[in-house]
């Protein structure tokens, strides 16, 4: 495996009395896609939301190329500078444009002075197909191209890797194709993608690897087609004849 | 003088009237002025606290509610009167029109206070973690995501209570202040005539209905297409 963009080790993390994860280790390497999977309530979205520190671990390390961001005098700014999200209910900001909501961060998180932030920004929505949807209010957007100006907001900042937590689960299903196309084109552009999703037909295609996740466990992982093909732990093969019954 | 004769005579003697404008005219305008100036500081005050809260520091944030409801509990003219007739026996003086600016600006810096922490916690969780992934920090959040949407959701509310404490600069008159209706009230005494009220009163109609209509236009102007 090449070099890991992230390392997490032995994360920890619960609400109250819930533990949500339970010692959880996760490597990304450059380039890779890794697809989380596993039932609902299996703490997939707060290992997710722990990777740039939406949630505060309680105990492990998280190392982002070689940096621990777990300690507290780190700049947690810009670590998630380098790190892409994208939520599953979109989070635009409903009071600018489309070209508004990407360029936000750029302008005043990066400091680029407008025209260079706009231009940026011009080439990420068109990199999502939205060239011609730039000065439309989110509200007038359909959930699948709100979904992809949110990806352009987060890919215009050039980031290592981007998470995505579960990007598609909001959208009607006719929409789901334009989203899971734009991810596509970025795993073949080389960006390093978490993903966690119910998309298996997705995992299957595009996923590098995949980690099964079950009570705040990683109980399986490895290529798609081992994941889907031979499931060795049983959570596993219940989860994925669950799946493929629909 | 039969009834609507005396009628006319008490509250639309032109004579009167004439004569007494331009000091109503000059209570027009420090009334204008107090107003600007209850709005501009009572809201800028509220908005700077509710800011203040959403960093929820506990003592600080107990200071701020307990502030809050006590200037929502007590009647405006209480306040001018304490701040006036009370606060020189501490040696602490102040005119008329300082009194009332600033007990207004008390009483609005509260109300506004309470109704823009209700917009910024009204804001979705989302909107921070989608502006915090991005890395920008706690304030530029606050700045450019959170406040933008929160302001546009506490306009109704913000302009019904700016709208409401201006009239409460007739309460100046109390203390000496010679707004409107101070004003009208010196001139009626000294015509012994009612009918500067009734310009007092046209005096409130222009002033406000053009107001409210600017609340309207306001809240137009910020509503977004969701």
């Amino acid at each position: 495996m090449a070099d890991s963009i992230i390392s997490a080790r032995a994360i920890w993390k619960s609400f109250g009395e819930l533990s949500v994860l339970k010692g959880i280790d996760l490597e990304v390497a450059e380039k890779e896609l890794v697809f989380v999977i596993g039932p609902s309530g299996s703490g997939k979205s707060t290992l997710l939301r722990c990777l740039n520190r939406l949630e505060e671990p309680d105990s492990g390390s998280i190392r982002m190329d070689g940096t621990e961001i777990l300690e507290k005098k780190v700049d947690i700014n810009a670590v998630r500078r380098r790190i892409g999200m994208v939520f599953q209910s979109f989070n635009l900001y409903p009071h600018m444009s489309a070209l508004g909501n990407v360029t936000l961060a750029l302008r005043h998180v990066l400091g680029l002075p407008r025209d260079a932030a706009e231009a940026r920004a011009l080439a990420a929505l068109e990199r999502v197909g939205l060239a011609d949807r730039v000065s439309h209010m989110p509200g007038q957007l359909s959930g699948g191209q709100q979904q992809r100006v949110a990806i352009a907001r987060a890919i215009a900042m050039e980031p290592r890797v981007v998470l995505f937590d579960e990007p598609t689960s909001a959208l009607d299903p006719e929409l789901v194709g334009s989203v899971l196309q734009v991810m596509r084109d970025l795993r073949e552009s080389g960006m390093t993608m978490v993903v966690v999703s119910h998309e298996m037909a997705f995992a299957r295609a595009a996923a590098d690897r995949v980690v099964f996740m079950a009570d705040g466990e990683k109980l399986e992982e490895g290529p798609p087609a081992s994941i889907f093909g031979n499931p060795r732990h049983e959570r596993t093969q219940a989860f994925i004849r669950q799946i493929e019954r629909h | 003088m039969d009834g609507l004769d005396g009628f006319i005579f008490s509250f639309f003697n032109l004579r009167v009237m004439v004569e007494y404008l331009p000091d109503i005219a000059a209570g027009f305008l420090l009334t204008v002025v107090l107003a600007v100036l209850v709005v501009i500081s009572g809201l800028a005050a509220g908005l700077s606290l509710a800011v203040l809260r959403s960093f929820g520091v506990r003592p600080l944030n107990w200071l701020i509610i307990f502030t809050v409801d006590l200037f929502r509990a007590l009647p405006s003219l209480v306040i001018i009167m304490l701040l006036f007739f009370g606060l020189p026996t501490a040696g602490i003086s102040m005119s008329g029109f300082t009194a009332t600016w600033l007990s207004l600006t008390l009483v609005l810096m509260s109300f506004s206070e309470e109704i823009f922490w209700a917009g910024i916690t009204a804001v979705q969780k989302g909107q921070w973690e989608a502006a915090r992934s991005t890395g920008l920090g706690y304030l530029g959040t606050l700045r450019l995501v959170v406040l933008p949407q929160a302001i546009r959701m506490t306009i109704p509310p913000l302009t019904n209570r700016a709208i409401s404490i201006t009239k409460g600069t007739a309460l100046g008159s109390v203390v000496g202040v010679s707004e409107i209706l101070g004003s009208a009230q010196s001139a009626m005494a000294f015509s012994s005539n009612p009918s500067p009220l009734t310009l007092g009163a046209i005096a409130y109609l222009i002033l406000f209905v053009p107001m409210i209509g600017l609340g309207r236009w306001i809240e137009a102007r910020f509503a977004w297409r969701r």
